[in-house]
C-alpha cells in the first residue's frame, strides 16, 4: 500500500525531551501565573494551563510507550477540568456579585 | 448455721437507715432505729451463744472468698470462740446501754440522727473486728472503728479543737496501722495465709524462739498497731484529746470498746506471742510504763474527762501488762470489768456535766452529792470498782493481773501496786472534788432524767458485781488454765495500796483542803512537769510534727507540687502556645501565599525524593 501520508512514518521522531520541556515550560507558566496574577479569572486560567501541561506529559508518554493508560488519564483530567470550570466560574460569579471585585487578595475573610 | 452475719448486719442496717433517711425521720423513729438495732444485735449474740453451747472449739462460718490472688486466699469469714464471745457480749451489752443513755444526753444536740448513724456504724465495724476469722477482716473492722472514732471526736465540727483532735486521733492511729499492716505482710510471707486457724496451727508447730527472731518482729509490729488503737506508749497522745467528742462517745469508743481492740488483737494472737517471749516482754514493758506514766498525769488534771481519759490509758496499760505476763485471760477479764466501770465513770461524768450545763472543770464543781444523788451513788460504785476495793469488779481483775505480774517478775508487781494506789487516788480526787466540799461554780445543778440514770444503774450493778463473772475460767480452753500464785499477802498489799490512795485523796480534798496545793507547791518543777503531761505533745510537735509539716510545706508543696508538677503542666501549656504563635504566621489568609507554600512543599518533596532515595 503506497504511503501517501505527508510525513513519512520513518521520519525521525521529535525527541521525547522536547515534549517534556514544553510541558514543563507550560506548567511553570501556570504556576507563575497562579502566584503572581491577582485577577481571579487569570488565576483560574493558570490552573487550566497547569492541568493541560500535565495532560501533554501523559499523552507523550502514552504515545511513546504504546500504552493507552495515559490517554485515559488525560481524559479524566479533562472531565475534572470541565467540572472545575463549571464550579469555579460559578464561584467567581458569586464573588463578583457580593464584593464587586475580582482582586484575589481582597477575598480573605478566612484570615485570622 | 447460726447466722453470725446478722450480728454486725443489724447495726449496719441502722446506720444505713439513719444515714440515708435520718434527716427526714422524726426523733422517736431515730431512737427506735438506733437503739433497736443494737439491742437486737445484743439479743442475737445471746441467742447465738446460747445455741452454740460450750464453744470449746471455735465456731467458724465461711461466707465467700473475698480475695484470691496467687496462693493467697482470704475469705469473708466470721468465727466465734470463747474470747470473741466475751468481747461480743461486752460490745453489744455496754453498747446498748450507752446508746440508751445517749438518747437522753444528746436530746438537745444538733445532728441527732448523724450522731446515732455514726454510733451504729461504729457498732458494725467493732462487731466485724471481733467476729473476723482472719487478720484482714479484723483489719477492716480495725480501720472502720478508727474512722468512726474520727467522725465522732469531730462531731462538733464547728469547734476547731474538736476537728483538730479528730485529725490527731486519725493520724496517730494511721501510724499504728502502718505497723499492723507490715505485721500482716510478714504473716503472709511467712505462713502464706491470714486465717487465724491456719496461721496459729502453723505457729504452734514451730519451736519457741530463743532470742528475737521473725516471730518476734511480727509480734512487735502487731503490738505497734495495738499501741495506736489502744493508746499505749508511744502512741497514746490522741486519747486525751479525743475527749472533745460527746461524752457517750468517750464512754463507748474511747473507754469501753474500741480502745480495747488492741488488747483483743494481741490476745487473739496469743499463740504468736507465746512463741516469741522477747516480744511478750516488750508488751509487758509497754503496758507497765504506760500504766505508771498515764496514772501520774491523771493525778494533776482538772478536766474531769481528761482525768478519766488518762485513767483509761493507765488501765489499758494494765491490760497490756497482763498480756505481757502471759495472763491473757486476766487481760480480757480486765477488758470486761473496765468496760463496766469506765463506761460508768464516763457516763456519770457526762451526767455531772449535763447537770452543770457543760462544765467540765473539777475546780468549778464541789458539793454536788445533795443535788444529784443518783449520779453521786453510781459514780461512787464506779470509783470503788476502779480503785480495786474488794469485793467489787475492779478488785478481781486487777488482782488477777497483779498476781500474774508477780509470777512473771516481782518488781512488776510492785510497780503495779504503786499504780493501783495512784489509780485510787486520782479517781477519788475527782470524786471528792466533784461531790464534796462546797459548790464552787455558778450553774444550777439538776438531776438527769431517768433515761440517763437507768443505764447508769445497770452499769453500777455490773461494776459492783461483775467481778464474780469468772472470765479467766471461762477462757481457759482458749488460753489454758490461769497460773495462780496463791499468796494471800499479795492481795492484802494491793488492797492496802488502793485504800491508802483513797485515804490520801480524802485527806487532801475533804479533810484538809489546801494540803494538795501546798504539796504541789513543794514539788515545784516535778508538779509542773506532770501537770503539763511530761511535755510529750510538745516534744512530738518539735521532733516529728513540725519537721514533717515544714518539710511538706517547703519541699513537697513549694518545691515538688508548685515547682515541678505545676511547672511541667504550665510549661506544656505555654510551650504549645508559643509553637502555635509561630505556626499561625503561616495562616495569612492570602490564597496566593498558600499556593506558594504548596509550591515550596512540592519542591521540598521532589528534592527529598531526589536526594534521599525513594522512587528513581
Amino acid at each position: 500500500m503506497p504511503n501517501d501520508f505527508p510525513i513519512p512514518l520513518s521520519a525521525p521522531a521529535v525527541p521525547l525531551a522536547w515534549y517534556l520541556i514544553l510541558s514543563a515550560i507550560l506548567f511553570t507558566l501556570g504556576v507563575a501565573g497562579f502566584l503572581f496574577r491577582r485577577n481571579i479569572i487569570t488565576v483560574f486560567m493558570s490552573i487550566e494551563l497547569m492541568l493541560n501541561a500535565v495532560n501533554l506529559t501523559f499523552v507523550t508518554f502514552s504515545y511513546r510507550l504504546k500504552q493507552v493508560d495515559g490517554h485515559i488519564f488525560s481524559f479524566f483530567v479533562m472531565v475534572v477540568a470541565a467540572a472545575e470550570a463549571a464550579v469555579g466560574l460559578a464561584i467567581i460569579l458569586t464573588v463578583f456579585k457580593n464584593r464587586s471585585t475580582l482582586e484575589i487578595d481582597e477575598v480573605n475573610s478566612m484570615r485570622l | 448455721m447460726h447466722q453470725l452475719w446478722l450480728i454486725p448486719a443489724l447495726p449496719l442496717a441502722g446506720f444505713l437507715l439513719l444515714g440515708i433517711f435520718g434527716r427526714r425521720l422524726s426523733k422517736p423513729v431515730i431512737n427506735a432505729a438506733a437503739i433497736g438495732s443494737v439491742v437486737l444485735a445484743f439479743l442475737w449474740v445471746v441467742k447465738t451463744l446460747y445455741g452454740l453451747g460450750a464453744l470449746d472449739q471455735p465456731y467458724v462460718e465461711r461466707y465467700f472468698t473475698w480475695i484470691a490472688s496467687g496462693t493467697l486466699n482470704v475469705g469473708f469469714d466470721f468465727a466465734v470462740d470463747r474470747l470473741s464471745a466475751v468481747m461480743l457480749l461486752i460490745v453489744t451489752g455496754v453498747g446498748a446501754l450507752i446508746h440508751i443513755y445517749a438518747i437522753g444526753y444528746m436530746s438537745h444536740e444538733g445532728g441527732y440522727y448523724r450522731f446515732f448513724a455514726y454510733l451504729n456504724l461504729f457498732m458494725f465495724f467493732m462487731l466485724t473486728l471481733v467476729l473476723a476469722a482472719n487478720y484482714l477482716l479484723l483489719f477492716v473492722g480495725w480501720e472502720g472503728v478508727g474512722l468512726c472514732s474520727y467522725l465522732l471526736i469531730g462531731f462538733y465540727f464547728l469547734k476547731r479543737s474538736a476537728t483538730e483532735a479528730g485529725k490527731k486521733a486519725f493520724v496517730v492511729n494511721r501510724i499504728g496501722d502502718f505497723g499492723f499492716s507490715l505485721g500482716m505482710f510478714l504473716i503472709v510471707a511467712q505462713f502464706g495465709s491470714l486465717d487465724f486457724q491456719t496461721v496459729f496451727a502453723k505457729v504452734a508447730g514451730l519451736p519457741v524462739e530463743k532470742g528475737p527472731g521473725m516471730l518476734a518482729i511480727i509480734c512487735i509490729l502487731l503490738l505497734f498497731g495495738a499501741c495506736g488503737k489502744s493508746a499505749q506508749i508511744p502512741l497514746y497522745v490522741w486519747l486525751p484529746d479525743a475527749m472533745e467528742g460527746p461524752t457517750p462517745v468517750s464512754a463507748l469508743i474511747h473507754a469501753a470498746t474500741m480502745v480495747t481492740a488492741g488488747v483483743y488483737m494481741v490476745a487473739r494472737s496469743a499463740v504468736l506471742f507465746n512463741h516469741a517471749p522477747a516480744a511478750l516482754e516488750v508488751v509487758a514493758y509497754v503496758g507497765l510504763i504506760t500504766a505508771v506514766l498515764a496514772a501520774t498525769i491523771g493525778l494533776t488534771q482538772y478536766d474531769i474527762k481528761k482525768v478519766f481519759a488518762y485513767s483509761t490509758i493507765s488501765q489499758l496499760g494494765y491490760m497490756f501488762l497482763a498480756l505481757g505476763c502471759g495472763a491473757y485471760s486476766a487481760g480480757v477479764f480486765h477488758i470486761m470489768t473496765h468496760a463496766f466501770f469506765k463506761a460508768l465513770l464516763f457516763l456519770g461524768a457526762g451526767s455531772v456535766i449535763h447537770a452543770l450545763s457543760g462544765e467540765q472543770d473539777l475546780r468549778l464543781m464541789g458539793g454536788l452529792w445533795k443535788k444529784i444523788p443518783v449520779t453521786f451513788a453510781v459514780l461512787l460504785c464506779a470509783s470503788v470498782a476502779i480503785a480495786g476495793v474488794p469485793p467489787f469488779s475492779g478488785f478481781h481483775s486487777k488482782d488477777a493481773i497483779l498476781l500474774a505480774a508477780y509470777a512473771h517478775a516481782p518488781w512488776m508487781y510492785w510497780v503495779g501496786v504503786v499504780t493501783a494506789g495512784l489509780t485510787a487516788f486520782y479517781v477519788f480526787r475527782a470524786f471528792f472534788l466533784c461531790f464534796f466540799g462546797s459548790y464552787r461554780g455558778d450553774a444550777h445543778p439538776h438531776e438527769s432524767p431517768w433515761i440517763i440514770t437507768a443505764p447508769l444503774g445497770v452499769l453500777a450493778l455490773l461494776s459492783l458485781g461483775g467481778g464474780y463473772i469468772d472470765v479467766p475460767r471461762f477462757l481457759s480452753p482458749v488460753f489454758g488454765e490461769p497460773q495462780a500464785v496463791q499468796n494471800e499477802s499479795l492481795v492484802y498489799i494491793s488492797v492496802g495500796a488502793a485504800l491508802a490512795g483513797i485515804f490520801v485523796a480524802w485527806l487532801f480534798y475533804v479533810a484538809r483542803p489546801g494540803l494538795a496545793e501546798s504539796v504541789a507547791g513543794a514539788l515545784g518543777g516535778l508538779y509542773r512537769l506532770v501537770y503539763n503531761k511530761y511535755f510529750v505533745d510538745e516534744a512530738y510537735d518539735a521532733l516529728i510534727v513540725n519537721p514533717i509539716v515544714d518539710g511538706s510545706r517547703t519541699v513537697l508543696w513549694r518545691g515538688v507540687d508548685a515547682g515541678l508538677i505545676d511547672g511541667a503542666v504550665d510549661g506544656a501549656g505555654s510551650a504549645s502556645r508559643f509553637i502555635g504563635g509561630v505556626l499561625r504566621l503561616m495562616q495569612s489568609g492570602y490564597i496566593r501565599r498558600y499556593a506558594a507554600w504548596v509550591v515550596v512543599g512540592s519542591i521540598l518533596v521532589i528534592l527529598a525524593v531526589r536526594f534521599a532515595g525513594g522512587a528513581r
